[in-house]
């Protein structure tokens, strides 16, 4: 096919010489109607921000110029279909996890999933078996699985429908997918990956196997992450096994009828920009953050973790597009470097945890702004430096599951003061946004360890949320 | 046949220049570098169409941005310029036989590359052996440096373009830290007049202020910048740059000067009304 080509780009070029008249929604009408709308996002903009017809399709049902974009978007990234999403890459995780199990089913993942798979769970009633990530002492975060642990699962849940891996995490830790592929499809199960930190491994050299190429069955890809489409849009990627008419059934369960052509065209078009030069981009992409690791490394304080990571299993490859730096030797929480650097240096990074900073490097970035980001922690290291006391690290703490998160949902519950709920069983997920990984989901079990674990954060000044109760003093948790 | 440069003060007001010849043009890896001569001003460089400074008028720029700090200062040896590659403040600093050692960071070698050429009285100054320039990151640069200069000089570009990163509360963090203990800082600070570049001056202030004790601005009468009208921020560890000006140590050097007195001096931190109730709003 010819990779040139964006098809949905080119019909919207076309409507618009057209000068139709819309008598039709959305009802702003090429932007008429909304005078200070169209001067905020632009005429060109809302122009195109029209509904399904005959010339631009209907993504509910592609068979013209959303059918295409679809099959060449299916080749550039080597799936046998992809699927254009206008619902996030929750949207595009949940209908994976949609199509893989039902209610009852069983799905071996790692704790360490976005809440958009857990959220998946709740919906459609499946049973998770989570496999324990490992966790690195010093850096305080969730590696990959082992393949001896997924072994373990799958022999100990025959009955499991799929296996999930994260590809990479959010701080670009590999687990070995190849092999787990094998390992599910030897036992009959799918092998699905979570790639929303992974469009770029689909297109650079040198970096990590995306989940496609390694067979796994079904892919859900953030292409607004580091493909630089617009928010909100992204990909599902399907392999030979995987009966396309099914997907796109599930992916209408929960999916709008008004797909929005400005989302679409953005996929499109960066589908083609990555098939025509994502190699350069992540080869510029992977040196930029190269070298903001070793120039943050040698300013001493800081650690700027990469590929001495590797150990064959639970760290199979990491991603050096990804700019992870570890905070607390400088005698900083990583969420406080975080608070530092957007309100004093004017600098917003993706996110900070409690040990770890993770800034985001794409597409977009230039070497002036590394060098800006890299004096900035420079900075605060000099103007900032303790010796750390006090400071605590992630752990792992390993999930107690009592209940499948459909029934903990849905079950009588009620709501306590979150001192006392030590031992109960949650109902809600608790989590840091970003990185968005629940510390609670539903239907585990309360226990003093992450008791201690929220107030810790909350203190900090993560960004918590998840339950009922915004402010988080009170927890909703099973009768 | 009319030829003229235009440079957009705002995107309502202009400044024009007749030329006599476009003697230079080239797109470095940084910007686009040109080089005019004109009837009223001389020769012109200018940076993405921006002036930067003309035959005429840089001596008032070069002599208010060195001799601030070089009066109040007893003994300033080690300094480093960032920016200037067109070498009008290098120029003016080996004036002094006191000053040992010079640094010149700028991120550009085209642009003193075409200064020596067309401009050799400003540029060649950079020959001198007290001199070191190197063509680097200023931001990068600093980060390496300790405890190492009397006196920065920052004279960048304008806070839109390339020199961004000149601008930052980590830029400024570490002029402090490569400073030594009674070390100065002095910056090109844009100009109050026009509402964006007012924005881009308050908010640099601010920066400033936030990172060293004592942070003053002064100004001075530049015909070729934005509404002719320029401003210098004077930032320091010790010094005070009315109370600790050395008049008589100053004018014992016997430096001939077009634009900069030790009268000037003083009156040039006297800002206006307006000025001042700018500046502290942010302070």
């Amino acid at each position: 096919m010819d990779q040139t080509r964006a098809p949905i780009h080119e019909a919207l070029e076309r409507f618009r010489k057209m000068r139709v008249v819309p008598f039709d929604v959305p009802g702003h009408k090429h932007g008429k109607g909304n005078p200070e709308l169209c001067e905020f996002l632009g005429k060109q903009c809302v122009e195109v921000d029209v509904n399904s017809m005959k010339p631009l399709d209907n993504l509910c049902h592609p068979i013209s110029v959303i059918r295409e974009a679809e099959m060449l978007a299916a080749e550039a990234f080597g799936a046998a279909h992809a699927f254009l999403m206008v619902s996030g890459t929750t949207g595009s995780v949940q209908s994976m996890i949609l199509s893989a199990c039902k209610r009852g089913d069983k799905i071996i993942l790692p704790r360490n999933v976005h809440r958009s798979v857990i959220n998946a769970l709740v919906l459609c009633g499946a049973v998770p078996v989570y496999v324990n990530p490992e966790v690195d002492s010093r850096l305080g975060i969730s590696l990959g699985m082992k393949r001896e642990q997924v072994q373990k699962a799958i022999d100990e849940n025959p009955d499991a429908v799929a296996v999930l891996v994260n590809n990479p995490t959010y701080y670009g830790i590999c687990s070995d997918i190849r092999a787990i592929a094998q390992m599910a499809h030897k036992a009959g199960m799918l092998c699905l990956a979570d790639e929303a930190h992974g469009t770029h491994l689909y297109f650079g050299e040198g970096l990590p196997v995306s989940a496609m190429a390694a067979g796994a069955d079904m892919a859900a890809v953030s292409m607004h992450k580091s493909g630089g489409s617009l928010t909100q849009s992204s990909l599902l990627l399907v392999g030979e096994g995987v009966s396309e008419g099914r997907v796109r059934q599930i992916i209408n369960l929960t999916q709008t009828t008004s797909g929005s052509y400005l989302l679409m065209s953005s996929l499109d078009i960066s589908r083609r920009n990555l098939a025509l030069r994502g190699k350069e981009i992540f080869r510029q992409v992977s040196e930029m953050a190269d070298y903001a690791r070793s120039e943050i490394n040698e300013s001493g304080g800081y650690y700027a973790f990469g590929k001495e990571l590797i150990n064959g299993n639970s760290v199979y490859d990491f991603d050096t597009s990804k700019l992870s730096v570890h905070t607390l030797d400088v005698g900083l929480a990583g969420i406080e470097v975080y608070d530092i650097l957007r309100d004093e240096y004017d600098i917003q990074i993706e996110f900070g945890d409690l040990g770890n900073i993770l800034a985001y490097l794409s597409i977009g970035d230039r070497p002036q702004e590394v060098e800006r980001l890299v004096s900035a922690l420079s900075d605060i290291n000099r103007r900032y430096h303790t010796d750390g006391s006090g400071l605590m690290t992630q752990e792992y703490i390993e999930p107690q599951v009592v209940a499948t998160p459909q029934e903990a949902f849905y079950s009588g519950k009620e709501s306590l003061p979150i001192e006392q709920t030590e031992g109960r069983i949650c109902s809600e997920f608790v989590m840091c946004y970003p990185p968005g990984i629940p510390i609670l989901a539903p239907g585990e079990r309360i226990t003093k360890e992450i008791l201690r674990y929220i107030d810790y954060a909350k203190a900090k000044g993560c960004n918590m949320t998840g339950p009922e109760d915004a402010d988080i003093l009170r927890l909703n948790v099973l009768k | 046949m009319e030829f003229w440069f235009d440079e957009f003060h705002t995107p309502d007001v202009k400044h024009s220049i007749r030329i006599k010849e476009h003697l230079f043009t080239t797109r470095s890896e940084f910007q686009r570098i040109d080089i005019f001569d004109t009837s009223e001003f001389g020769k012109v460089l200018t940076l993405d169409g921006n002036v930067m400074l003309t035959e005429r008028d840089e001596f008032i720029y070069d002599e208010m941005i060195t001799h601030v700090p070089m009066a109040v200062h007893p003994d300033i040896r080690d300094i480093l310029v960032i920016g200037a590659g067109d070498g009008g403040v290098v120029k003016e600093l080996i004036r002094y036989d006191t000053v040992e050692h010079i640094d010149l960071v700028e991120m550009d070698p085209e642009v003193l590359n075409a200064c020596r050429k067309f401009l050799p009285n400003n540029a060649n100054g950079v020959d001198d052996r007290r001199v070191r320039v190197y063509f680097e990151n200023g931001l990068k640069f600093i980060r390496r440096c300790e405890n190492k200069y009397d006196l920065i000089i920052v004279d960048s570009t304008d806070p839109f373009g390339p020199s961004e990163g000149l601008f930052t509360r980590e830029f400024y963090g570490n002029c402090y830290n490569a400073l030594k203990s009674d070390g100065i800082m002095v910056n090109q600070q844009g100009s109050p007049f026009y509402a964006q570049d007012a924005e881009a001056m308050k908010r640099s202030h601010m920066r400033i202020v936030n990172c060293f004790p004592i942070s003053r601005v002064y100004q001075a009468h530049i015909p070729t910048y934005a509404a002719g009208y320029w401003l210098f921020g004077f930032a320091s560890k010790k010094y005070h740059p009315i109370d600790d000006l050395d008049s008589a140590r100053w004018n014992s050097l016997r430096l001939q000067t077009k634009y900069y007195t030790t009268r000037l001096h003083k009156g040039a931190f006297y800002l206006p009304a307006f000025l001042e109730r700018m500046l502290e709003e942010v302070e």
